[in-house]
């Protein structure tokens, strides 16, 4: 497993075996910010039941250089879309355990709506677009994650 | 050619590459019936709308879109991160 991180302008992002603490995100995300009047932010975690099995565990596989040149296309596209300021989107690689954290996306903008919608796109997007895949440890053994048409129609309220 | 595969895909073809002796440039359709001749057990799983396909590390959805020599090319399943 590789990591990679990049920034863009005031944008960063990282594909990382470590965790990473919430509290150190959302201030990077006020540090210095007279301008911003909201911060939303999503995490995404390890949950114990999922397609009907016990998880004990999971590994989360990705196409290192795709991933971030993908991340850095969402997070593009978002900041196109709203006016957002600053956007912070780490996610996680390798083996994780029930409750790790997984994915966590940070957007600051002037107003609530652009942080909401934003933060919802890039996690939509992210669902559906960047290259990573997970591998659970269930009772009856390892299996790879299925993709769900939810996540796909997901994309809709976006067109 | 050399085409990169990931996650189930890559443990369903038993390798993370391979070589596909191919003339080039072809479409990705072309590509892909290569690919599914040499794997024909897998043809379900290789097929279009099943495995996604990367052509410089960008997804592409048109079968007709050109693959050049130097290209890097991957096959992998719908992705689940998040």
């Amino acid at each position: 497993m590789s990591t990679g991180n990049a920034s863009n302008g005031q944008h960063y992002i990282a594909v990382q075996q470590a965790d990473f603490d919430v509290a150190h995100e959302y201030a990077e995300l006020r540090k210095d910010n007279r301008s911003d009047g909201a911060v939303v932010f999503f995490t995404g975690l390890v949950r114990e039941m999922n397609q009907g099995a016990q998880v004990s565990g999971l590994t989360l596989e990705h196409y290192p250089g795709m991933t971030e040149k993908a991340l850095q296309q969402i997070v593009a596209d978002a900041s196109t879309r709203w006016p957002v300021n600053r956007v912070r989107l780490i996610h996680r690689v390798g083996t994780l355990a029930i409750s790790d954290q997984i994915v966590f996306v940070g957007v600051s903008s002037s107003h609530r709506e652009a942080a909401f919608d934003a933060c919802y796109y890039i996690m939509d997007y992210l669902k559906n677009r960047a290259p990573f895949w997970k591998k659970e440890v269930t009772s009856q053994g390892e299996r790879w994650v299925e993709a769900l048409d939810k996540d796909k129609q997901a994309l809709d309220k976006w067109q | 050619m050399n085409i990169l595969f990931f996650a189930a895909l890559r443990e369903q073809l038993g390798c993370a590459h391979c070589d596909i002796d191919l003339p080039l440039p072809a479409s990705l359709a072309t590509v892909r019936a290569a690919l599914i001749q040499h794997f024909p057990q897998q043809a379900e799983r290789l097929a279009a709308g099943r495995a996604l396909t990367a052509i410089n590390q960008t997804l592409i959805n048109d079968e007709d879109t050109p693959i050049n020599s130097g290209d890097e090319v991957a096959f992998f399943p719908p992705v689940t991160g998040g």
